[in-house]
């Protein structure tokens, strides 16, 4: 199959014709800088051994892989495996790429992190970490994303970390995008950008992208041990694409392991309404490629090429643009992206609690929603991983109003 | 990182921008480039705004195409922004503004905006409206040369000048990139952050200008918190050009009337423009 894969990104930041580099001048010497860091630290064994342990004793990694039995028989089709991110320390994926970040952070000698939030997962994660390096911690969040997931703020506030609430906009995560693009710009010298997906300009959507590989890696081998084969599909939620990412890439090269990217399909398909950047096929509009934020790659925008306003039930999820190793998988058809409503999001959250007892996060539901949709089109003998990125205790608000 | 390594062809034509830069050298005269959004809160007021900037003595105006997100710009920029984009605009209206504008004025004119309005016109398409509509040149906030080849040698090939960003956090390399990449003038951020207006020029400006110097004869433009007539005299002695934004920007966010929002554009321009004229003791005349 494709063995280029592991090539990507270029030299240039790029996978394909997306990614790529395309900020104010005053932010490309600091991207220099941490690109190099980064190399610096790839390339050295300590830094490897530092996060692992990090990874084992505070985030509390590998995170299981479980056979989920009584979902498996509610459904009638494929055996699914879960993978059970949301055990993490904090409640999601995020904290993987916050500890590695940070340990960067520290060899760089930044004693300051901001970071932006959808959901506030990313936040709390950052705050942790922040707290555990003994670093000054500034976390924006959109007006509306801190309504919606209050929970979230009280936690990175009792933490130590400044939760700064951006008013622009759609008072949402590319909000917050914005406003700690405007932080770091102005802060450069002593701040490092924990970006929180795999978004932005170059080495983001590298850096965070190998962060999380290691969920792959986990739940690869998990799934060889269980079973002794690989699985047939993989199915993960796709906001920025980082726990997506994160599992898909340990797979690339395995031809017969089919992926699939659910993105937040929210009340309808006209632009506004939705989040559905790569799920075209599904009749979303709106989504061409472009640059926000740093990168090119596909986004919902206007024909003039303003930003779109999106709608996802799910903060997390709710962002204009996707990150550019997604959109150039999803060209490759190396990787197939759907969507599902805020509506089914909701029914797959409420069948996790009952059939298995685990409120999964509303972000994680439509990776649910999507494979609850497709199990009766697969063989019982076939083999499924969801991945869990996140729990829901942060959704009960939400969810509550739907019961 | 790559570069683009193959020679492009300069500008064939003297620009607007070129032909008033040099006038301004032969009267050792600071210049000022005035940065307006256009379609804030109309784009037939911005015609008025800059038909009124360029007889007050503006010797450069920048045409600011509204950005959902403008990632480099701070509060006072974002909020006209949003005025603009709530009124409609769109960068077709704004290149249709400029045809208006060439009509009635000879100023120099530089489209600025962030890439991606251009990248769904297409650079071609955007480079020939450009062109016949009568800019002179155009400024990418979010393009730096390394992402920028296409699009240097399609609006180039059109006759206009692509002025590029030097930012404080620029690399002696990276400047010598920036100066090889731009024509006609080279915009100088004074300061890492945001656009908006501050009190006081950084320290660490003139070493800055001396460094921009070093790997490039263009005129320097100096922008980003400039907003005081003693900013813009202090700068006479250091760069060829001050750039006011924010602070005309709050003019028009603060007037109560189109008719009252010329006036007061107006006369900052006049003190501004003055303060340039009174720092330029400061240069040698022909320098």
């Amino acid at each position: 199959m494709n063995t280029a894969v592991k090539t990507w990104p270029d030299l240039r930041g790029r996978f394909g014709p997306y990614g790529g580099r395309y900020v104010p001048e005053t932010l490309v010497a600091p991207l220099e800088e941490l690109e190099q860091a980064y190399a610096k630290a790839r390339a050295d064994d300590s830094f490897a051994r530092e996060l692992d342990q990090l990874l084992r004793n505070f985030a509390g990694r590998p995170t299981p892989l479980q056979f989920a039995s009584r979902l498996t028989e509610h459904l009638g089709g494929p055996r699914i495996y879960i993978k059970r991110e949301d055990l993490l320390h904090t409640g999601a994926h995020k904290i993987n790429n916050c500890l590695g970040q940070a340990l960067l952070a520290k060899r760089m000698g930044k004693r300051r992190i901001i970071a932006e939030t959808g959901a506030g997962q990313h936040g709390v994660a950052t705050a942790a970490v922040a707290a555990r390096f003994g670093m000054e911690c500034v976390v924006y969040m959109g007006t509306e994303d801190m309504e919606r997931q209050r929970l979230n703020v009280s936690r990175m506030k009792l933490m130590g970390a400044e939760v700064v609430g951006v008013n622009a906009g759609s008072r949402t995560l590319k909000d917050a995008i914005n406003e700690a693009m405007r932080d770091w710009a102005t802060n450069v010298r002593t701040t490092h950008y924990l970006l929180g997906s795999v978004l932005g300009a170059h080495p983001y959507p590298q850096m965070v992208r190998d962060f999380h590989k290691v969920i792959g890696k986990e739940a690869r081998r998990q799934i060889l041990q269980a079973e002794g084969g690989l699985p047939d599909l993989l199915v993960a939620c796709v906001g920025g694409g980082s726990n997506a990412i994160g599992l898909f890439h340990a797979f690339l090269e395995d031809s017969a392991v089919k992926m699939l990217g659910v993105e937040a399909g929210g009340r309808g398909h006209q632009l506004g309404e939705h989040a559905a950047r790569l799920a075209e096929a599904m009749g979303f509009t709106g989504s061409r490629p472009g640059v926000l934020q740093g990168t090119y790659t596909y986004v919902l925008q206007t024909e003039d090429g303003q930003i779109a306003t999106t709608h996802s039930v799910s903060a997390g999820l709710d962002y204009p643009a996707v990150g550019p190793e997604h959109a150039l998988l999803a060209e490759q058809h190396r990787a197939e992206y759907s969507a599902a409503s805020d509506a089914a999001a909701i029914d797959a959250a409420r069948t996790l609690a009952r059939v298995e007892g685990i409120i999964p996060a509303l972000e994680s539901a439509h990776a649910l929603a999507a494979l609850i949709a497709r199990a009766p089109r697969m063989r019982r003998e076939e083999m499924v991983i969801f991945n869990l990125s996140g729990r829901g205790d942060k959704d009960m608000e939400i969810i509550a109003r739907y019961l | 990182m790559a570069t683009n390594s193959m020679a492009l062809p300069k500008t064939p034509t003297t620009t607007r921008i070129k032909r008033r830069f040099e006038e301004l050298g032969s009267r050792g005269e600071m210049g000022l480039v005035a940065f307006l959004t256009a379609g804030d809160p109309s784009l037939e007021a911005t015609e008025s705004f800059v038909l009124t900037l360029a007889g007050a003595g503006a010797d450069v105006v920048e045409v600011g195409v509204p950005f959902s997100d403008p990632v480099a710009d701070g509060p006072a920029i974002q909020r006209s922004s949003e005025r603009s984009l709530r009124a409609g605009t769109t960068l077709s209206g704004v290149l249709d503004l400029v045809v208006s504008i060439r009509r009635k004025s000879d100023v120099a004119l530089v489209l600025f905006s962030y890439y991606n309005p251009v990248l769904q016109m297409g650079i071609e398409r955007f480079a020939r409206r450009a062109a016949s509509a009568g800019a002179d040149g155009a400024l990418i906030t979010d393009l730096t040369p390394e992402e920028a080849g296409d699009y240097r040698r399609t609006v180039q090939a059109h006759g206009l000048d692509t002025i590029f960003l030097a930012a404080p956090t620029s690399t002696d390399e990276r400047l010598a990139r920036i100066a090889e990449a731009s024509s006609g003038f080279l915009y100088v951020i004074s300061r890492t952050g945001v656009t908006g207006a501050r009190e006081s020029l950084p320290e660490d400006l003139p070493a800055l200008v001396r460094r921009v110097r070093r790997v490039s004869r263009l005129p320097l433009a100096v922008g980003f918190g400039i907003s005081l007539p003693g900013q813009v005299s202090i700068l006479g002695g250091l760069a060829d050009a001050a750039v006011v934004g924010s602070a005309l920007v709050q003019e028009i966010e603060r007037a109560a009337s189109v008719d009252a929002a010329r006036e007061a554009l107006g006369m900052r321009v006049r003190i501004l423009k003055h303060a340039g004229k009174a720092g330029m003791s400061r240069r040698e005349p022909g320098a």
